[in-house]
């Protein structure tokens, strides 16, 4: 089965009905990050900036940015790529997903109209046939210098490293919570009603040359390595 | 999850609405509504079976179930966790709880200082 397929089966398995995981399923971490705090000087020395969000929605970074009077745009792509009319078949009858959809569906924006970005994980946990088409349009809609912070899990991260949300709370300082899909029961692909248990999967781990490549388009590109088995990518359109 | 007030305006879960919608009473949408809404000096509850395709401008609003729109409050905007709002949202103040999704720019105006 593909990944598509399984992260797909993954998502819908499971009993019917319609309720919430249990908070206490969401652990909450706090971490520095190097590029989050590379960014702030940015935010914090210029004016009505355009920010893109594109992890879960988080209150705190829109009371963050609101409060520097930046404008925020809050697009949680991750979650929108579980969508089951996404779902196709390529030339080798492959299950993957529909990433000209996807595009047509999310991330409409203005040319240049962002100065940053705010991608968190998502590259490490969405489907690969999202991955450069995505990365390719945010490179459209970001102005010429502005910049994309990314996160990537290394190799020690381990397989079932967490996807987690990501709340600013402070200038460097974030505070991560693990995501747990709630609940809801969803018609798939075959016509079957299923329910989303579980959180995302990590899909893959970068190495370097792979972020580089991802980012080739880009004008730079620097590396934070964290303690926690995470690389900080700051790219710069 | 909180239940409307006896008395309140409502439109109940089977009901469909299609056309502009405007009071001066707080209205809760259980059911789907499709065009616009003004209530400008009240509340709009949006129920977590409703279904709204609207445009909204109210003192205040509250999601819980699925807005597609761009909504102007002049007071607050409060998304619940099981909140699905693909619209801008311009406001004074927010909150969202963990799990509500938001797909839109926000954008929080300072009250007139008098």
């Amino acid at each position: 089965m593909s990944s598509v397929s399984q992260n797909f089966m993954k998502l819908f398995r499971g009993s019917s009905g319609s309720e919430t995981v249990p908070e206490q399923a969401s652990q909450k971490l706090t971490r520095r990050s190097s590029g989050l705090g590379e960014l702030s000087r940015t935010w914090d020395s210029a004016d009505a900036l355009c920010v893109l969000d594109l992890g879960s929605t988080s209150a705190n970074n829109i009371r963050f940015f609101t409060g520097k009077g930046h404008r925020i745009y809050s697009e949680d792509l991750l979650t929108a790529s579980t969508d089951p009319e996404l779902l196709t078949k390529d030339e080798q009858g492959n299950v993957v997903l529909d990433s000209r959809k996807f595009l047509a569906d999310n991330l409409v924006y203005p040319a240049a109209h962002f100065d940053a970005v705010l991608c968190w994980n998502l590259p490490d946990y969405l489907d690969e046939s999202l991955v450069k088409p995505v990365v390719g349009r945010l490179w459209s809609v970001l102005k010429p210098g502005g910049m994309l912070l990314a996160f990537f899990h290394t190799r020690d991260a381990g397989p079932d490293s967490p996807c987690h949300r990501f709340h600013i709370v402070g200038g460097d300082t974030l505070e991560m919570k693990k995501i747990v899909l709630r609940r809801e029961a969803r018609r798939g692909p075959t016509g079957a009603v299923h329910t989303a248990i579980d959180g995302f999967q990590l899909q893959r781990v970068f190495n370097n040359r792979h972020i580089e490549n991802l980012f080739r388009d880009f004008a730079s590109i620097k590396f934070f390595l964290a303690r926690d088995n995470i690389r900080e990518v700051l790219v710069v359109r | 999850m909180s239940a409307p007030a006896s008395g309140l305006a409502q439109i109940g879960k089977s009901v469909v609405v299609k056309g502009e919608l405007s009071g001066s009473e707080d209205l809760y949408v259980d059911g789907q509504v499709e065009g616009s809404i003004a209530l400008k000096a009240n509340s709009l509850t949006v129920g977590p079976n409703g279904q709204v395709k609207a445009s909204v401008d109210a003192k205040g609003v509250v999601v819980q179930g699925k807005l597609e729109g761009n909504i102007q409050a002049s007071d607050r905007v409060e998304l619940r966790k099981s909140a699905i709002v693909t619209g801008d949202i311009s406001t004074q103040r927010i909150s969202i709880e963990e799990g509500a999704y938001l797909k839109g720019k926000v954008d929080i105006h300072r009250a007139d200082v008098k």
